[in-house]
């Protein structure tokens, strides 16, 4: 009986529910011995000269090892373009958070004594906060510029005849606003230069050989010199891919002190200093005729790209672009961005990456364009869908989506949740002046994953003891992914689960690879796994037919013992895993590829929202959230809902609570999560899920992404909802997050003018 | 200073600078690094503990205020050989109430303190008793199925 597509346990929990993780802080390796802690002392101002610094008396401190500033750095620290990230900031700092300076003490607590030590004289200089101001400032982050764009997509604020035949033509301003990723591990690392000269660096990362990568390249120091080994990482959302500037100055400071160092940031840095995601303005136009089919969309973004170009100047604006017009079918297209550099935290990918910012600008078209016509939102996008006999579709934007059933999945959330009824339930009430509005929130989402293309190595190890070890490139921190390519392997060689090893995030073990983000792994990943799987049984059929005197061809291997049998004669003696590899020339069998033919798929569904709010206070309540996420085959149906969990979680969240904030002057106010409005077990409902699998042929799984897409499908179904019970007042639009101010204010607005 | 703490049923005897946590007690001194550390204002609870069995957050106990006390981590949960899960673990394990792991330690023992007080929870009460401990992986919905699993009642698909 096959294993996958059942309900596994996964094999990674027990070490997590007993002894607890392996994570970066944990460890006790005994290259680490000794090893001495870093910390790094940040700008508390937006923007400002740094007129002076003085680290001479926290270098008096006893137990302090060092004490580094800019200038003690090597000349590449600086980079070579005026916008480079430099490792420490040298005369300028662009964003509260930014590194300075770095102690190294022999012991933890005095690392706050020694950082309090050192004399740094700030000439403040005026903060660039906010799209606009962004926009028109005169204050450049960056000398030398003579604006703050940081990247241009299409023509910005060009006209064109597009909505010119339109019979209505509506348009909003939408802030897509900017959060923070927070995965529950901060940002850690330990680090040491072995006698042979090569750094072991052990990091909190997505992608392990990306980091070394990285390392290698700003310490000019050869790729085989360097070791780096992904723990267990405690979630990463995207903010953990590859390796950040402090890891730089961490492996310098190791060979600096000649101690092998570890360094793990506070939450107040980590909100402050970990990047940031979304944090868009988002300018939406959409036009039609009054029966509800759409013929023009415009989406113009400016892309808040925070103090430095990591990945908003070019990268993130480019994917909403790519997925603008989502799953509608809508001759007329066009779009814009500008990135702008802003005195904040550099914004990179969370949990969608770009994708996200799409769905929600053309799902709160679709609404405003159905309230304009008074045509039931879920009607509107019914009309536009792109239909299943239309696929491979590709869009205006070029994305060519494989697969979608984007009316059966909008059809059977609207079911699930009885939409007649919720319908008939919230005019009741509005009927009735009932204070509690109820409000329903329908999104439509599809969603591009494995986008990058580039690939995934596997390597699977059939041992003479009849056990598997299998090195993915793909890097786990949460997902489960160990346990799923094990279900494959036990499918595929007749072995049970707990004979299987799956080894990652090594790059000794694992020398090349891609590693995790935009939710790659299982159709990536997992192929490369399946496909190197494949060629050791290829390997064994032959040896089987040596063993067993037969030719190939007539062999077959029996998964449910797991013994190679000559077909036609079951009870023949069959050779067993461990017998044709004790008859191989090697120790083991053994095949190890790049799976490079992956192209992106198109995971798409439909979510349900239904929110109460009490007008009179501006509280939002989440009752129901209903979701059809279809990526797919489901491998484990235990961790395919988790992940769609943890997507309507953080989607939710957005909607509804988190914004990373600053003020004028750029002080974030959200900088502790005492602060920042992290989405807890109270805020959100038991979720309702609803599966539904329509396979690709982009892979040799069948299999889409999921990590990503119930957070993409999640937010604008949820703040959608929220609008939805504040229309019957004249509210027709607010920003996210939809706080109890906010609400109230909206509805306030709402009133004044009717 | 020098504290006496009874530590998973076993006394330990140590000399700490007087401004330790307990947490760093348990972590950096005793090299029992499941509690984590997640935020330094008492808002995530991931390194929550029992402290003469009740639930309390030892990024915000100083080791010195737990001297005398006894203190029970994810570690002294299961039983000494480890053969026999606690409910809690083996609930959390069977219902996918963790993915990364990170917060995990501090929601189980928060679990256990919750039943502890209230065995038989609905689930909007094992909620409301785990707000102060925060997840970004799972949504929660797994983990109160974890915490009704373990006391004995229905799970939701």
């Amino acid at each position: 009986m096959s294993v996958v597509g059942t309900r596994v346990v996964r094999m990674e929990d027990h070490k997590l529910i007993t002894s607890g993780g392996d994570y970066v802080d944990d460890l006790r390796e005994p290259l680490l011995t000794g090893a001495a802690h870093v910390m790094f002392v940040r700008s508390p101002l937006a923007h400002a000269k740094i007129a002076a610094i003085d680290p001479a008396a926290a270098r008096e401190l006893p137990g302090v090892l060092g004490v580094f500033i800019a200038e003690d750095l090597p000349e590449a620290s600086r980079g070579d373009s005026p916008t480079s990230e430099p490792w420490l900031a040298g005369d300028t700092v662009r964003y509260v958070g930014e590194p300075v300076a770095l102690v190294v003490t022999e012991q933890r607590y005095q690392l706050a004594d020694a950082a309090e030590l050192i004399d740094i004289d700030y000439d403040p200089l005026p903060a660039v906060i906010g799209y606009e101001t962004a926009l028109t400032s005169e204050t450049q982050l960056f000398e030398g510029t003579e604006h703050n764009i940081a990247g241009v997509n299409g023509e910005p604020g060009a006209q064109t005849g597009a909505f010119d035949d339109c019979e209505v033509v509506v348009t909003e301003t939408i802030e897509n606003q900017r959060v923070a990723p927070a995965p529950l591990e901060v940002r850690g690392a330990s680090c040491a230069w072995g006698p042979d000269g090569r750094l072991t660096m052990w990091l909190s990362t997505q992608n392990a050989q990306m980091a070394r990568g990285a390392l290698a390249m700003r310490l000019g120091v050869d790729e085989e010199l360097i070791r780096v080994i992904a723990p267990d990482v405690g979630g990463g959302f995207g903010a953990k891919i590859g390796a950040d500037p402090e890891a730089t100055v961490l492996a310098w400071a190791a060979r600096e002190v000649g101690r092998p160092v570890r360094w793990i940031e506070t939450r107040s840095e980590n909100l402050t200093s970990m990047t940031h995601g979304r944090g868009q303005r988002q300018t939406v136009t959409i036009g039609g005729s009054k029966d509800g089919r759409v013929s023009a969309y415009r989406l113009e973004v400016v892309q808040d790209t925070g103090a430095y170009p990591r990945m908003a100047a070019s990268m993130l604006p480019s994917l909403t672009g790519l997925m603008a017009t989502g799953v509608y079918k809508i001759p007329a297209v066009e779009y814009a961005s500008r990135s702008v550099f802003t005195n904040t935290t550099p914004i990179a990918a969370y949990r969608g990456a770009g994708r996200p910012e799409a769905t929600a600008a053309v799902e709160r078209a679709m609404d405003l364009f159905a309230l304009r016509i008074g045509m039931d939102p879920a009607d509107v996008r019914r009309i536009n869908f792109i239909k299943p006999s239309e696929f491979p579709y590709t869009t205006p934007s070029g994305a060519t989506y494989d697969t979608g059933e984007y009316a059966e999945a909008l059809d059977r959330v609207l079911a699930a949740a009885d939409y007649p009824a919720l319908r008939a339930e919230q005019a009741r009430r509005r009927a009735e002046g009932d204070v509690v509005a109820l409000g329903i929130g329908v999104s439509s989402y599809v969603e591009i994953t494995g986008g990058d293309s580039s690939g995934e190595s596997g390597k699977v190890v059939m041992h003479a003891d009849g056990s598997v070890t299998a090195y993915t490139g793909s890097s786990p921190h949460g997902q489960g992914l160990a346990s799923t390519l094990a279900m494959m392997l036990a499918d595929q060689f007749g072995v049970p689960m707990e004979k299987i090893t799956v080894r990652h995030g090594d790059t000794d073990e694992i020398p090349k690879a891609v590693g995790t983000f935009g939710s790659r792994s299982l159709q990536l990943g997992g192929s490369a796994i399946k496909q190197a799987a494949d060629k050791v049984i290829e390997q064994a059929r032959e040896i089987a037919a040596d063993l067993l005197e037969a030719n190939p061809d007539d062999l077959e291997l029996d998964v449910t013992s797991g013994q190679w049998q000559v077909r036609g004669a079951p009870s023949a003696a069959g050779a067993t895993w461990s017998q044709v590899v004790e008859r191989a020339e090697d120790t083991e069998l053994a095949a190890d590829l790049w799976f490079s033919e992956g192209n992106p798929t198109f995971p798409f569904g439909a979510q349900v929202a239904v929110v109460d709010v009490d007008t009179e206070t501006g509280k939002v309540v989440l009752r129901r959230i209903i979701a059809l996420d279809d990526a797919g085959p489901i491998m484990n149906p235990l961790t395919f809902a988790g992940q769609r969990h943890g997507g309507l979680a953080q989607g939710s969240a957005q909607a509804m609570l988190e914004v990373m904030d600053y003020d004028e002057d750029g002080n974030p106010t959200t900088a502790t999560l005492a602060d920042y409005s992290f989405i807890t077990a109270t805020e959100l409902p038991d979720f309702e899920l609803l599966d539904m699998a329509t396979p690709t042929d982009r892979n040799p799984l069948g299999v889409k992404g999921i990590g990503e897409a119930a957070t993409i499908g999640s937010t604008p179904a949820v703040h959608s909802a929220v609008v939805d019970a504040l229309t019957h007042l004249g509210v027709r639009h607010l920003d996210m997050p939809t706080t109890p101010i906010r609400v109230w204010n909206a509805i306030n607005a709402a009133k004044e003018v009717h | 200073m020098r504290v006496g703490i009874e530590v998973n049923g076993k006394q330990t005897d140590e000399e700490i600078e007087d401004r330790t946590l307990l947490v760093h007690y348990l972590r950096d001194v005793l090299g029992l690094t499941a509690t984590n550390v997640g935020c330094d204002t008492t808002s995530c609870g991931a390194c929550t503990v029992l402290l003469d069995g009740e639930a309390v957050k030892s990024c915000t106990v100083l080791a010195a205020q737990a001297d005398g006390h006894a203190v029970t981590t994810l570690e002294g949960l299961a039983d000494p050989d480890g053969s026999e899960l606690h409910p809690m673990q083996r609930a959390f394990r069977e219902q996918h109430g963790l993915q990364c792991g990170f917060c995990t330690p501090g929601m189980i023992m928060a679990s256990v303190s919750l039943l502890r007080d209230n065995p038989k929870p609905s689930r909007d009460e094992v909620r409301h008793g785990l707000e102060g401990n925060l997840c970004r992986c799972t949504g929660y919905h797994n983990i109160v199925n974890a915490v009704m699993d373990a006391s004995g009642q229905e799970v939701q698909a």
